[in-house]
């Protein structure tokens, strides 16, 4: 063996005064950093091992730990950064694709950031929502143009299905095999005490998560990994996942020790095989086939599931949305070049796709343009950080919006982005049943319900600042926002004002 | 009454219930200064298995066999709550036979029984709840 170039990138940090030595770092690291040792009578740390998931720290008893970043530093150079050359020599020494997992790292604009919110002020009063009614339920699914009465005024329009949301927020798709059986149950009972929905992701849906099937959005991706009819039926909508922010282009890649037998059983393969999903759905090659595809699945499904085509936010997004309302989905989802995942390679998370807010704009304006934005619900994902990031999403034309990485921070991660390693100490990204038992779903779910109940409190105050009291109203209010820093062309596309104006 | 129940589903053997414990009958103020350079003697103690981990304490049962078995009348039964005045207890190990959870333990610096007498005011929920990570320990009426 060679010397090894890559040095530690974090230190842990051990107050002396207050360690008591009670080894509870030591149960909690499954990355083995930390140790007891006799001789010293004192705990010794292997910094090279740590993932700075913080689970140590949160657990110590005395708060004896902290994991700093090391300022052991390579030579200053503005072209060649520190993580240029140590990708280097991971890439040297393993010859391998790097992988990375959770969003990109990367700093790219973020819009949302650059975007501020209208409040009333004289002329139009804003609203209470304390005292005033507000409106945050909302509708996904093909709107009708024209509604029918008979004589004694009863709708005899044959009316599209629709899902229908509390508070315009889901939780995105996480494959069970990616995330934890206690993620899922978390999400599952969350979704369905909030009146919202959560989604499979493309690993199938577990037996013991039928019971929450009407808040359920069950997938169907290139792999179509533990699709049947009895869980297309499960299921409130079905999302066929065209592509991933996260990954734009390229299918996606479980590794067998994450296909334990309860893992095997749900997706329909062998245990412990590697879960490969192609990079295209190999029956899909134009807009046409995405039709049969759409229509094959509300045919056997009589025509009483929405069904949602998901994409990755890229080049000529708009036009791919036309194409696809076009094609008969009821909801259109694009997921933004920051979106999380459980597993990518590394230089396509942080390369490849678009922001979700220049995505949406033009996929909205596009679609309002030819006349079809009522065919379609548009949800965006991909990095939705607050409820301000909501209530500027749907200004911009969202429907509703998709959270993921939120979600799992609520849960407890700790964006220590090794999820791909499969031993997440937070019992989230893993399969690893000592760990996965670090998560219990009563404290996980309620978590989930009050993340989204702090933000639908905020998304009505946000609301009622603004003198507007629903979401409907929201919905494509570009009026309602102003930029800032921001060139011509990106309000263009954006079809924003510049602040002041 | 609220009473201590243990949900071995969700422990995770991570031994803290077993410092809070300590720490909670230290009369200290500081966990440092209660238990550095110490080794614990806490009335709650973490069974580890292969698949299941259980934290051990009393249960204060209702009808407690311990009281009925204590041959000094070191063992009593105050507002619920199974108590041991240790100036009674001649450590003849007769409850540690009698108990069917386990619970009490010799404490040999003391060279007599101790266990747990719920260390909080009635009504709080004990640090070992308190502070288990994952509700593995649960204080409820039930
Ligand atoms: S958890 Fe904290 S107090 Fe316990 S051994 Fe680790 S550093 Fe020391
Ligand atoms: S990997 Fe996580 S638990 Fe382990 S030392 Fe680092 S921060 Fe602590
Ligand atoms: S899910 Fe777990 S492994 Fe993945 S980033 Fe979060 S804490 Fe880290
Ligand atoms: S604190 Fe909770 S999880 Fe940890 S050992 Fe005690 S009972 Fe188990
Ligand atoms: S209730 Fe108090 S005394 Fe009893 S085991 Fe828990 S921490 Fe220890």
């Amino acid at each position: 063996m060679s010397i090894n170039f890559l040095q530690p990138e974090y230190e842990v940090v051990r107050n002396m005064d207050r360690c008591i030595t009670c080894r509870v770092c030591e149960r909690q690291c499954a990355n083995e950093v930390h140790h007891y040792n006799a001789d010293l009578d004192r705990m010794v740390s292997d910094d090279s091992k740590c993932v700075d998931c913080q689970r140590c720290v949160t657990l110590c008893p005395t708060n004896a730990l902290k994991i700093v970043k090391t300022n052991n530093c390579f030579k200053e150079n503005a072209n060649w950064h520190t993580s240029d050359i140590t990708d280097i020599y991971r890439q040297a020494t393993t010859g391998g694709v790097l992988l990375g997992s959770m969003g990109t790292p990367k700093e790219y604009p973020v819009y949302w950031d650059k975007l501020l919110i209208n409040a009333s002020q004289v002329t139009n009063p804003s609203i209470d929502p304390l005292r005033e009614p507000m409106e945050t339920r909302t509708f996904l699914g093909k709107k009708d143009a024209t509604i029918h009465y008979d004589k004694d005024g009863n709708i005899i329009t044959k009316t599209t299905p629709q899902l229908e949301l509390s508070t315009p927020i889901m939780f995105s798709a996480m494959s069970y095999g990616s995330i934890s059986y206690n993620a899922h149950k978390s999400l599952a009972m969350a979704a369905t005490k909030l009146g919202i929905y959560y989604n499979t992701g493309e690993g199938g849906l577990h037996e013991d998560f039928y019971v929450y099937g009407p808040n359920t959005i069950v997938q169907v991706a290139s792999g179509r990994f533990g699709v049947h009819s009895d869980y297309l039926e499960a299921g409130a909508a079905i999302e066929i996942k065209m592509g991933q922010g996260a990954k734009p282009g390229i299918g996606g890649h479980l590794p067998g020790a994450k296909i334990t037998e309860a893992v095997s059983k749900t997706r329909m393969i062998p245990q412990g095989t590697d879960a490969i999903s192609p990079a295209p759905h190999h029956d899909i090659y134009s807009i046409e086939d995405l039709r049969q595809l759409v229509y094959m699945l509300k045919e056997s499904t009589n025509y009483k599931k929405p069904v949602i085509v998901k994409i990755a936010a890229v080049h000529n997004v708009g036009a791919i949305a036309s194409g696809i309302a076009r094609c008969g989905a009821d909801i259109i989802a694009i997921d933004g070049f920051r979106g999380g995942t459980g597993a990518a390679p590394a230089r396509i998370r942080d390369n490849v796709g678009i922001p979700i807010e220049l995505a949406l704009a033009s996929v909205d304006r596009r679609l309002r343009e030819e006349g079809i934005r009522n065919q379609v619900s548009l949800v965006v994902g991909g990095s939705i950080r607050s409820s301000a990031d909501v209530i500027k999403a749907i200004a911009l034309g969202a429907d509703a919006c998709y959270i993921a990485t939120s979600a799992l921070i609520a849960l407890g991660c700790h964006l220590c982005r090794t999820c791909h390693l499969g031993k997440c100490n937070w019992g989230i990204a893993t399969q690893v049943p000592e760990l996965v038992k670090r998560l219990n779903p009563a404290i996980g779910s309620e978590h989930l319900v009050n993340l989204v109940t702090a933000w639908t409190h905020e998304i009505k105050e946000m609301m009622g600042g603004m003198g507007i009291n629903s979401i409907e109203a929201l919905r494509g209010n570009r009026l309602m926002l102003r930029g800032v820093g921001l060139t011509e062309k990106e309000l263009e596309i954006l079809g924003v004002k510049h602040a002041g104006e | 009454m609220k009473r201590v129940y243990v949900e071995e589903d969700w422990c995770l053997a991570c031994h803290l219930c077993e410092y809070w414990c300590a720490f909670s009958n230290s009369g200290k103020d500081n966990m440092v200064a209660a238990l550095k350079n110490k080794t614990i003697k806490p009335m709650i103690q973490v069974e580890e298995g292969d698949k299941i981990n259980f934290a051990v304490s009393c249960r204060h049962c209702e009808d407690p066999i311990c009281v009925k078995s204590c041959i000094s009348g070191a063992l009593s039964i105050e507002d619920g709550v199974i108590k041991i005045d240790k100036s009674k207890c001649v450590d003849c190990y007769t409850c540690i036979m009698a108990c069917p959870y386990g619970v009490l333990m010799p404490n040999e610096d003391e060279g007599i029984m101790q266990k747990c007498e719920l260390c909080t005011p009635r009504g709080t929920a004990p640090y070992c709840a308190a502070h288990c990570p994952n509700q593995a320990i649960i204080y409820e009426e039930r």
